[in-house]
């Protein structure tokens, strides 16, 4: 099997005038691009466009490791950054070179295709004029007129599903058979559907949005790009558009194994439109709600510790919590901050606390770790600052964590600090009260909505559909030749057959050939006499 | 059985089948030795394991004889192997009440256990490849002991995020492509060291006796190519099976995770290998580079990505 793309016209010949040559110039290109050895050395450019993705850092995957690569390398990133190398996969080499493929691939696969579609038309081609010549070929003598024993041939190969062709030629009666157009739909079927994978994965990254937004019980979010913590969407997003989507979460629960493994993170929601009661649900790891376009997961979790804090004016804020963000998955020992600007008079110094939860504390020399991911003997601990926090400055800061420089410069101030367990309260020097009262604990969700999903999925189940056919089935063609034997009358068979695909063709063919000469020695009921054609 | 006696159970058995490879190994040895052909037999055997007794000079046709015994030997004690092996993972299963293959300690156990299966399948079916038996062995061994050094890992619960029935699927197909892309890579190796020989014996030099006892260069090629026409598709269930997984458990089908990435880059350069083999002057020694290739970055993405680079995939269990 040799053929590796279609057969082409030679080039025309060059030509005088410059559009013309022009043209010439672009048909070359035109066909060195959509040449299979362009298409390897494409698919090698694609596998090694994409290393350097997995092994810099990746604005898609963190934008924190990107960050902490320009700490450690001023100078290198900078440069790699101006070259895409934190943006591999959207980076307009990375797409260049897999849309080159693309077009490559079309424009080899479409002409294949058209062919093809002829080919399944056309009858099975005439044999070629010396058989023996076939890499598999040999001859079967038989008592039978030629005309039957075609006919005992073409039986034969039409139980085996053959397409069978009979013509009549010069040197006698002929037959062609050919069977397999199943590899070939196969292998356009699978090119094509890489074709279509690529529009819906771009689908989705043109229409598709994404938005995380940590909840903490009790509370919920909509589907908004303000709510979010963070989003990111395809340029054709209309923010307006966002299906009306509300999630409220009731209760979360996280189950861990002896050996402090977590076994499973389950989330109890409600969900509906805007004002909606809302429609009762459990979520959790690999199982997300699906609705029509948008998917709902649970991506993480932790404890979201509430505090009471009393002026000694006896205004209070009671129960206020905050998700503290776990720093330390396997203890859950979590850091977080709780702002506190609108207890306080106009003018006054505002209040912040910045504290370290442990789900199950243990102090140590007056230090406090975690020991536990599970909320046993939950306990904080707490640094009080006073001073100007800046939220109304315009500069965006975290919800998550104080602003080490305010804190720096001395805006902020340190007035307290405590180890609390629940019920516990510490006073601070001004007779302001803060309590840790409890803890609830938090879901991280994941908002997604990718309309190019299941075009992808469906790409993908027809792309492995095609590319079964196109590996597994044979492309084979059998000819016979029917010539009268010298002298006593009968007939010699001469058969040859051609498969393309890689398998070795040998044994098949003495089968069948086996198969026909008992087939023939059955219709005329005796031994026919054979003769063996070249070695396979 | 308590839960932790099959677990010791498990890694006694990892013990022996490395014992029973590094023996087949031996008698793959002894079978090259007094095999086909018999010019300079004897000062190779040292080349994969230890060296045997000089053999007393013999005639052909009983040196033939004593080639096949030693070569049936090798594959029965490989077969042994190969249960023990088996075994080592379905005890693990048992003692851990779940699919052996939740931490890079089993996966890597079971994409071995699956080349020497798709090895023994090859050699039952096409005895003249039982001779690339040392070149298949050696590495299993190596692997092997490499695994049980490196990569232990206790027996214990699955993290939440892979208790799914996709594990099967996704982790088993991986697997298996992964076991018989490896066969396809050592054939494709070793077609180009024979390539390189039948070179050099072209050239007029003399045949390295190792060498000249491989299969033919055509036979070893027909092997790498229908492997890896068998282990592509698998691949490409592996991936989409995981892309559906991923969809599920980390809110989107394809994010170029660095395992993705390399799953990804694996399986575009084994779609560059089946068209090399298909293309003028890509046919032949290229093609077969372009399949090593392939095994390099399967293998880089069983270590390298596991244990150094973090992903979501970071379910290796090394520490
Ligand atoms: C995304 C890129 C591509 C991938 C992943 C891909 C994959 C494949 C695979 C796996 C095969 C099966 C080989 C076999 O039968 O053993 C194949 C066959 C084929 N591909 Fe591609 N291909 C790609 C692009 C192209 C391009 C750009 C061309 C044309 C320039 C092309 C032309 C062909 C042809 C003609 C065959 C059939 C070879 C035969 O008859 O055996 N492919 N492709």
């Amino acid at each position: 099997m040799s053929t590796i793309a279609p057969p082409r016209p030679p080039a025309p010949a060059p030509s005088p005038s410059a559009p013309r040559r022009g043209a010439g110039l672009l048909l070359r290109w035109w066909r060195r691009l959509t040449a299979m050895r362009t298409a390897i050395v494409l698919l090698f450019l694609l596998a090694l466009a994409a290393v350097p993705g997995s092994l810099l850092p990746q604005r898609s995957l963190s934008q924190n490791n990107v960050n902490q690569y320009f700490t450690e390398y001023p100078t290198l990133a900078p440069v790699l950054d101006r070259l895409y190398l934190f943006d591999v996969f959207s980076s307009p080499w990375f797409a260049a070179v897999y849309l080159l493929l693309f077009v490559s691939l079309i424009g080899c696969v479409l002409p294949r295709g058209l062919e093809h579609f002829r080919a399944m038309r056309a009858a099975p081609p005439a044999a070629p004029r010396n058989l023996l010549r076939l890499p598999d070929a040999g001859e079967l003598g038989t008592p039978l007129p030629a005309e039957q024993a075609l006919d005992v041939v073409e039986e034969e190969l039409r139980v085996r599903r053959f397409r069978v062709v009979r013509r009549e030629t010069a040197r006698g009666p002929e037959l062609s058979a050919e069977k397999g157009y199943l590899k070939e739909t196969g292998n356009l079927l699978f090119h094509l559907s890489l074709v279509a994978l690529l529009l819906g994965l771009a689908g989705g990254k043109l229409w598709g949005y994404e938005g995380s937004i940590l909840v903490t019980e009790g509370q919920g979010f909509c589907n908004s790009f303000q709510q979010y913590d963070t989003y990111s969407s395809g340029p054709l997003v209309d923010s307006g558009d966002l299906s009306p989507l509300c999630v409220d979460l009731d209760d979360f629960r996280a189950e861990y194994e002896e050996n402090l493994t977590a076994a499973s993170f389950t989330a109890d929601i409600r969900y509906g439109g805007p004002g909606e009661e809302g429609r009762r649900t459990t979520i959790g790891v690999n199982e997300p709600l699906r609705l029509d376009g948008d998917r709902v997961y649970v991506t993480g979790h932790g404890f979201s510790p509430t505090f009471t804090v009393t002026r000694p004016d006896g205004t209070s804020l009671e129960d206020v919590s905050v998700p503290f963000l776990p720093s330390d998955q396997s203890t859950m020992a979590s850091q977080g901050a709780l702002k506190v600007p609108d207890l306080q008079a106009d003018g006054e110094d505002q209040l912040a606390i910045e504290g370290f939860f442990a789900p199950t504390g243990l102090v140590q020399g007056g230090i406090l770790t975690s020991v536990d991911p599970r909320p046993l003997a939950p306990q904080v601990a707490i640094v009080a600052y006073s001073g100007y926090l800046g939220l109304d400055s315009g500069i965006p800061q975290s919800v998550y964590s104080l602003d080490a420089s305010q804190i720096d410069r001395g805006s902020l101030t340190e007035v307290g600090a405590a180890n609390l367990a629940v019920g516990e309260s510490t006073t601070l020097p001004d007779g302001t009260t803060i309590a840790f009262t409890g803890f609830r604990e938090f879901a991280a969700f994941q908002f997604s909505h990718d309309p190019g999903q299941v075009w992808v999925l469906v790409s993908s189940i027809a792309l492995l559909t095609g590319l079964l056919g196109m590996l597994l089935l044979r492309r084979e063609r059998v000819f016979a030749r029917a010539e009268p034997a010298p002298g006593d009358g009968g007939t010699v068979l001469t058969l040859a057959s051609l498969t393309r695909g890689s398998g070795e063709n040998g044994p098949r063919f003495a089968a069948l050939t086996d198969d026909l000469g008992a087939a023939l020695t059955k219709r005329h009921g005796t031994r026919a006499p054979e003769t063996g054609g070249p070695p396979a | 059985m308590t839960a932790d006696q099959l677990a010791s159970l498990s890694d006694t058995l990892f013990s022996i089948s490395i014992a029973l490879y590094s023996v087949a190994m031996v008698a793959f040895c002894a079978q090259l030795a007094f095999g086909r052909r018999t010019t300079r037999a004897r000062e190779l055997v040292g080349a994969g394991g230890p060296a045997l007794p000089a053999p007393e000079p013999t005639p052909a046709s009983a040196e033939d004889t004593r080639g096949r015994r030693w070569g049936a030997i090798a594959l029965g004690l490989t077969a042994l192997g190969a249960v023990a092996h088996g075994a080592v993972l379905v005890t693990r299963g048992l003692a851990t009440d779940r699919l052996p293959w939740g931490n890079m300690y089993e996966f890597s156990t079971a994409t071995v256990f699956v080349a020497v299966v798709a090895y023994l399948v090859f050699a039952v079916r096409t005895p003249g490849l039982r001779h690339i038996g040392l070149f298949v062995l050696a590495p299993v061994v190596l692997a092997m002991v490499l695994i049980g050094l490196f990569l232990y890992a206790e027996a214990g619960p699955l993290v939440a995020a892979l208790r799914s029935y996709w594990l099967a699927i996704h982790v088993s197909t991986a697997i298996i492509g992964f076991g018989i892309f490896f066969v396809s890579g050592i054939a494709s190796i070793l077609y180009l060291v024979k390539t390189r020989s039948d070179e050099r014996v072209a050239a007029g030099e003399e045949a390295g006796g190792l060498l000249a006892r491989l299969p033919g260069a055509a036979a070893l090629d027909r092997v790498a190519h229908r492997t890896a026409v068998f282990g592509f598709p698998i691949w490409t269930f592996t991936v989409i099976a995981g892309a559906i997984w991923a969809e599920a458990a980390w809110g989107r089908f394809w994010g170029w995770d660095p395992k993705e990435t390399w799953a990804f880059i694996a399986w575009v350069v084994y779609a560059a290998y089946l068209h090399a083999r298909t293309t003028a002057g890509w046919r032949g020694k290229p093609a077969a580079w372009v399949n090593v290739v392939g095994l390099v970055v399967m293998i880089f993405n069983l270590t390298f990505v596991n244990m150094v680079s973090t992903g979501l995939h970071s379910y290796a269990g090394v520490s």
